[in-house]
């Protein structure tokens, strides 16, 4: 399998994501289409990396190489991990200040 | 076409159809669910690019933790489908077709690179595994791994501190 099926498949689920980040108004599946965005980056990420492991295997059978990119995928993971707690904590306090998710009523910081 | 590319396709067509579904349907639930089976899909790319330690992070912490929280906050929140308001139609059309120049973009932009035929490994080579993985983790990025145990206890507090009822 070449890169170039792998590039296709991550940039259209970065751009469905975008897509909805755009057409939609719930803040929560806003929030869900930018976990998408971060999943393409990650797919793209571990096919980069096979590549590279590939490429650099031709050469020395016992290299390592593509291993930095599988770790900085896991990093990913856990800010997004961490991320995802600290926005639902947000999204929470909106609901409760002012019963809705409607990102269209956060359109002036005060009211 | 081996199985590896019918597998390829198939996730990949998985992938797509749930990731458009998140987007399209009405309830915040259905939305969470398709979520959870691009997470899968997704996952089953890793497994099939071989890199299993990631594949099981992406099902725990993805489709495990992090799913579940949305829908408890969905659940909780008591979400129906009507009482989104919805955007204009012509608002909606701009945003799909802004999204859609960005993927023109992207794929004009790459499409005339050289390393576009380069071939990625399936099936095979051991880097994605937990023995290499967990060596490299703990050898050579063992500063950001303790301070990602940082992030996370000021994710902690400040989860609790936004979350918590009255000011």
């Amino acid at each position: 399998m070449s890169i170039n099926n792998y590039i296709f498949l991550a940039s259209a689920l970065f751009s469905i994501g975008v897509i909805g980040v755009l057409t939609r108004r719930n803040a929560i599946i806003i929030f869900m289409c930018v976990e998408l965005m971060l999943n393409a980056v990650n797919l793209l990420l571990v096919a980069f990396s096979k590549m590279h492991y590939l490429t650099a295997s031709v050469i020395d059978h016992t290299t390592k190489a593509g291993t930095d990119g599988q770790i900085f995928v896991f990093f990913i993971m856990v800010v997004a991990a961490a991320e995802v707690s600290v926005g639902l904590a947000i999204i929470v306090m909106m609901y409760r200040n002012i019963h809705s998710v409607d990102v269209n009523f956060l359109n002036r910081l005060k009211h | 076409m081996g199985i590896t590319q019918i597998l390829f396709w198939f996730l990949t067509a998985l992938a797509l159809g749930s990731a458009l579904m998140v987007i399209f349907s009405k309830n915040p639930v259905h939305s969470v669910l398709w979520l959870i089976v691009t997470f899968f899909a997704i996952s089953g790319h890793y497994i099939l690019l071989n890199a299993q330690f990631l594949a099981i992070v992406n099902i725990i912490v993805y489709a495990g933790a992090i799913m579940v929280l949305f829908l408890f906050v969905v659940m909780l929140m008591n979400l129906n489908s009507e009482l989104e308001s919805q955007k204009g139609k012509w608002l909606k059309v701009a945003g799909a077709f802004s999204g859609g120049c960005l993927f023109i973009v992207i794929i004009a932009a790459l499409k005339d690179s050289a390393d576009m035929h380069q071939q990625v490994l399936l099936k095979s080579g051991d880097i994605g595994l937990i023995h290499n993985l967990g060596k490299a983790l703990f050898e050579n990025y063992v500063v950001p791994f303790e301070l990602s145990s940082v992030l996370f206890l000021s994710a902690i507090v400040g989860t609790v501190v936004i979350g918590k009822k009255g000011d």
